[in-house]
């Protein structure tokens, strides 16, 4: 679905992603892993091209990305993207920033004066259905909690109808309890509807919890490539390298008593 | 007793030169002032001497008018019609370019520049000075009042829309832009709902200094209650004069209070 293939990325001096590789296939759940700064984000937004690469090439579903308008529009029409800070439009309504998922889509001069296609909204409903928040539609959406204004940012990018969905940290800015609600509505809309999620994670935790396979990134590599049952000690230190023997040992059990584990986790987010 | 004692507590300044650059900083603003009093020929003797002719121009114009309100209604109306008009088309004027002036929407520094320095122009420029070209270009009355209205406001709220444009969040815009959206559909449904209310608060303070600025450009024959009030000093109709400029200050003072009153209610409403 996604083929990455030698991608750099270069902000002036600073390398911030250095010739990576990536493949990911349809329907896949794959989590990428890193501390901080490590350029998951960036490889996200080359994926879209809202960061633009300095070298190297990427295809998505099979067809090579060229930065022309024509081409931009089409990729990003079939990539939708779910951000840390969930980016909806706090003054409209949860329903009309589900809509704007649909944008693209519709007849671009009715949509400039709120005439909106009945099928889009039809799916614009289905999506809020999905996570739960139909009754909720009419309300401005700076009333909604965190938690609920990522739900209405996974609904808008479902109602893309996406083949791929890029997360961008979808929970760093949320507690534990919500954070697992939110990914688990990702991951079933990734399972029920077949598209590929791409998800930035900096919890080892959800990371092992939510993951069909895990891409742990680090200052810029690809340090690790495998499924979660495959991340040791070992690995987790090539991608956190700060990391000493005991924290690790909390970290990657992340059943031990709950609530240390998820502190840990802040701790981490901090840095 | 006690006799209490003082220390000057004022901070050195810094360099190597202690208090001489500031003497001759003071020394050099005094000068300016003598330098600008001479010229503007400012003399409290000449302002002692004029007293007298002051107090009797005055007393000329009491008591107002009254009866010369019947006369003052439809020229007050007109000025009221003149500052909606003018403020509408300095809207209409400033909308489809503040986008072109606002930093992070611009397509390019050049059109930045260039639309900035346009919106410069017509703000440095005058309103009466703007009538009295409308005025030569178009002919007495109230429609050059209009229009020099609407190009000096169209500069002024060209610069405070581009400005709050500037300061919106840009992460809902980057969520519009990965849905494939188009250009003004991100105007719509991204910028317009975050700046909207700051740009009503901004409308209202421009009619309530168009209305100020409609009760003086009759002065030059563009229409409204200022010509009234020219009209009766050439006639040294004293007392019409108070009543006119009584009916000004009323005027004024109502817009304000009631654009004022309007912004807050405004602003309170977008917490």
């Amino acid at each position: 679905m996604i083929k990455i293939r030698g991608l750099v990325k270069r902000f002036g001096e600073f390398e911030a992603l250095k010739n990576v590789d990536l493949d990911v296939a349809p329907g896949e759940f794959l989590v990428v892993l890193g501390p901080s700064g490590a350029g998951k984000s960036t490889l996200l937004r080359c994926i879209n091209r809202l960061a633009e690469p300095t070298e190297g090439d990427i295809h998505v579903d099979g067809e090579l990305v060229k930065p022309d308008a024509a081409s931009l529009r089409k990729v990003r029409r079939q990539v939708a993207m779910i951000f840390q800070h969930y980016n909806v439009v706090p003054r409209l309504s949860v329903q009309k920033n589900v809509l704007t998922g649909r944008l693209a889509a519709m007849p671009a001069v009715l949509s400039w004066l709120q005439i909106f296609p009945r099928a889009d909204i039809a799916i614009a409903l289905e999506c809020l259905r999905r996570v739960e928040l139909e009754e909720k539609a009419e309300l401005r959406t700076d009333t909604l909690s965190g938690g609920q204004k990522q739900r209405v940012g996974i609904a808008r990018a479902l109602a893309q109808q996406p083949k791929i969905i890029l997360a961008d940290e979808p929970v760093a800015s949320l507690d534990p309890k919500t954070s697992r609600t939110v990914l688990s509505y990702l991951k079933q809309a990734s399972r029920e509807l077949g598209i590929s999620v791409v998800c930035n994670l900096h919890q080892i935790e959800y990371a092992r919890e939510f993951g069909e396979r895990i891409v742990g990134v680090s200052a810029g590599r690809v340090v690790f490539n495998g499924g979660p049952d495959e991340l040791t000690d070992e690995v987790l230190h090539r991608i956190y390298p700060g990391l000493d023997a005991g924290e690790t040992a909390t970290v990657s059990s992340p059943r031990i008593g709950g609530a240390p584990a998820a502190s840990f986790n802040y701790a981490l987010e901090e840095t | 007793m006690n006799t209490p004692s003082y220390s000057l507590l004022v901070a050195r300044p810094g360099g190597n030169f202690g208090w001489w650059p500031r003497a001759a900083l003071g020394l050099a603003a005094v000068g300016v002032l003598w330098w600008a009093a001479r010229g503007s020929q400012v003399s409290f003797g000449e302002l002692v001497k004029g007293a007298p002719w002051i107090a009797d121009f005055l007393s000329r114009m009491f008591p107002p008018n009254w009866a010369f309100l019947d006369k003052l209604v439809l020229p007050a109306i007109e000025t009221v019609q003149i500052a909606i008009w003018g403020t509408l088309f300095a809207i209409i004027l400033a909308v489809p370019f503040c986008f072109l002036a606002a930093r992070n929407l611009t397509p390019n520094m050049a059109v930045f520049h260039f639309t900035r320095q346009v919106f410069n122009v017509t703000r440095g420029i005058n309103e009466i000075i703007l009538a009295l070209i409308f005025v030569a270009a178009v002919g007495l009355g109230p429609f050059p009042g209009v229009l020099a209205l609407a190009v000096h406001g169209a500069g002024m709220l060209g610069k405070f829309f581009s400005e709050s444009i500037e300061e919106i969040d840009q992460g809902p815009i980057e969520a519009l832009r990965s849905t494939g959206a188009g250009a003004i559909q991100i105007i719509i449904f991204g910028v317009l709902p975050q700046v909207i209310t700051a740009w009503i608060a901004v409308v209202l303070y421009r009619f309530e200094t168009n209305l100020r600025q409609a009760t003086v450009l009759g002065m030059v024959g563009a229409g409204g209650i200022g010509f009234e009030l020219v009209g009766s000093m050439k006639l040294f109709q004293y007392q019409d004069t108070a009543t006119c400029i009584l009916v000004i200050i009323a005027m004024v003072m109502t817009a304000d209070y009631i654009s004022t009153r309007l912004r807050a209610w405004i602003q309170k409403g977008t917490r």
